[in-house]
């Protein structure tokens, strides 16, 4: 089944330049493997789409169960080249908590109870 | 040696709370204050503000805030670190002194000031000597934007603050001091931490890492359980308590507001992260996969396992120049039909601009209500909805263009689509566009100078 990764983690995102960053924490430790399955640098590309027009990378954080995403040419320019609302990305964190990944009837139960 | 050594946060930018740090001072024991007051932005403002008055180009809150404190810190020995400096840290620091004279404190302060990271003066030398900085992002030369530069600083790390506070300093400023460095300063001086324990270095520069941003690691912006964190607005901003053995606690007052846990304290630890593996300052690499968190008693995080590597031979420097122009305008569009009027508002301005031959670099058009913070993500907003900002900004080189652009938004309320309102601010203001070149210099060219000055 598909779920809102807002039921799964928690996130914080902000800029260096014209590249967002994106640090999504499991809400719990139990779901750490589940964000390394399902959000991948590719889903979040295709996530995002038109917005981020540059790479996305991941790096995995499992001491903290977190992932951090950085989303390159994604800012308008970023600072104060920017004319973006958010030029310093810091909404990207709930953009990225928007999105649908898959889980199995096990983890869906596991969520449920816990 | 101290048995822990308390590090408080003050200031995670400059125009944070003011009242942050005087809370910091009165509201229970600290031993350390850090105030980050710089941003990339602030250097070039305040390199305008002392090319029209040479005795400016600081912090002002900082003077205000030392008239304020200076007597609390005095009496329970405090020691301040500061980058209020900007690009006067001789102005700066000669303005506490007067402070501190005015408040009958002579004679029982001593001032640092860390100089040398203003290279602006001898940007033209390097390139003579044929230095190559290099933009480190687009691999840019420094040549191509020279004529447009505003300031030129380097990164400088805790090393020079080390110093001053070996020599008794108790206020300590300097200029673009890195936020870590002013954390890490403290522990190295308190625990005799050296400058090769590559895995002390990089837990001092984590926990500066965890409070330079002031209340964002202490329950400010945290999504975690956000409508839980109790009485935001008496936020106590967070305070490091270290150990010799290299752990530490993050907590803060007690008797304070927000919330201090692993998930406060994880969302600030991944702000503004690149790779993790290698968080480069110039006092070392550190590694945050290596970082151990453990709640350890109400708005107390133990913070262990630090590891990090040898430093790099380069010193990153941030070099701001001119970069055209900017004005962004609003105006409010109301039920029915506001998205539609909105819309309908933009294509007028945009056909407008073009007949004015009007020319951008970019024209950005947002809906707030609709569409300003998560793009297309948002969806389709629904048919009734109440009310939409039209904002429109337009960026370039031309200044008489962008300065057109901006007598062109208040007409379209009695010329455009009806039910219209919000202009109250009059003509948006036009911006120069400050542009940052991020680039590295080694650093046996750069000179830090610490100095003392006596109250």
């Amino acid at each position: 089944m598909k779920v809102e990764l807002l039921k799964l983690a928690h996130a914080r995102s902000g800029d260096k330049g014209d590249t967002a960053n994106i640090g999504l924490i499991a809400l719990k430790e139990d779901y750490y493997p589940i964000l390394v399955r399902e959000v991948t640098a590719e889903k979040v590309k295709e996530h995002f789409g038109k917005i981020v027009k540059g790479d996305v990378e991941r790096f995995e954080l499992p001491n903290l169960a977190s992932l951090n995403f950085l989303l390159h040419e994604s800012l308008g320019g970023g600072g104060t080249l920017s004319l973006m609302t958010d030029a310093q990305g810091k909404t990207f964190s709930t953009a990225l908590l928007r999105m649908e990944v898959e889980i199995s009837d096990q983890e869906a139960e596991n969520i449920k109870t816990s | 040696m101290k048995e822990k050594v308390r590090v408080a946060g003050g200031q995670g930018f400059w125009g944070d709370m003011l009242t942050a740090p005087i809370d910091q001072v009165r509201k229970g024991p600290i031993d350390y204050l850090m105030l980050d007051y710089l941003a990339e932005v602030t250097m070039s403002i305040m390199q305008k503000q002392r090319s029209r008055r040479p005795e400016a180009g600081y912090a002002r809150d900082f003077i205000s805030l030392m008239h304020e404190i200076l007597p609390d810190c005095v009496e329970n020995d405090i020691k301040v670190l500061s980058n209020a400096g900007g690009v006067n840290v001789e102005g700066c620091a000669v303005e506490i002194r007067k402070v501190a004279k005015e408040l009958g404190l002579g004679g029982q302060v001593k001032i640092g000031m860390i100089t040398g990271d203003d290279i602006m003066l001898r940007l033209d030398d390097f390139l003579n000597d044929g230095v190559e900085i290099n933009n480190m992002d687009t691999g840019e030369p420094l040549s191509a934007i020279r004529d447009k530069v505003q300031s030129a600083n380097v990164y400088l790390g805790a090393e020079p603050l080390v110093d001053a506070l070996g020599r008794g300093a108790q206020i300590l400023v300097g200029g673009r001091l890195t936020d870590t460095g002013l954390t890490l300063a403290p522990l190295m001086h308190e625990f005799g931490w050296t400058f090769d324990n590559w895995d002390q270095v990089a837990t001092g520069t984590i926990a500066g890492h965890i409070i330079e941003c002031g209340g964002q690691c202490s329950g400010g912006n945290c999504q975690y359980d956000w409508q839980t964190i109790p009485n935001l607005a008496e936020i106590g901003f967070p305070i490091i308590e270290a150990y010799p053995d290299g752990d530490f606690v993050v907590t803060k007052h007690e008797n304070t507001g927000g919330r201090v846990n692993i998930q406060s304290v994880k969302e600030q630890l991944l702000y503004e992260m690149g790779d993790p593996h290698e968080y480069i300052t110039p006092d070392v690499v550190a590694d945050f996969t290596t970082i151990n968190l453990a709640e350890d008693g109400e708005n107390r995080v133990r913070v262990s396992g630090i590891k990090g590597k040898k430093n790099t031979e380069f010193y990153k420097v941030s070099i701001s120049y001119s970069a055209g122009w900017k004005s962004v305008g609003t105006l409010v569009y109301s039920y029915p039909d506001a998205y539609e009027k909105a819309q309908a508002a933009d294509k007028i301005l945009r056909r407008r601009m073009k007949n004015l031959g009007l020319e951008f670099d970019l024209v950005l058009t947002e809906y707030v209500g609709v569409n300003s913070t998560h793009g297309h993500l948002s969806g389709e907003p629904p048919k009734d909805i109440p009310e939409v900002q039209l904002r429109i900004g337009v960026r370039g080189p031309n200044k008489d263009d962008v300065t057109r652009f901006t007598k062109e938004i208040a007409p379209l309320i009695l010329t455009g689509p009806p039910a219209v309102t919000g202009f109250a601010g009059g003509r948006p203001k036009v911006e120069e566009i400050i542009a940052y070149f991020p680039a590295l210099i080694p650093k046996n060219l750069i000179m830090t100078k610490v100095e003392i000055l006596e109250a």
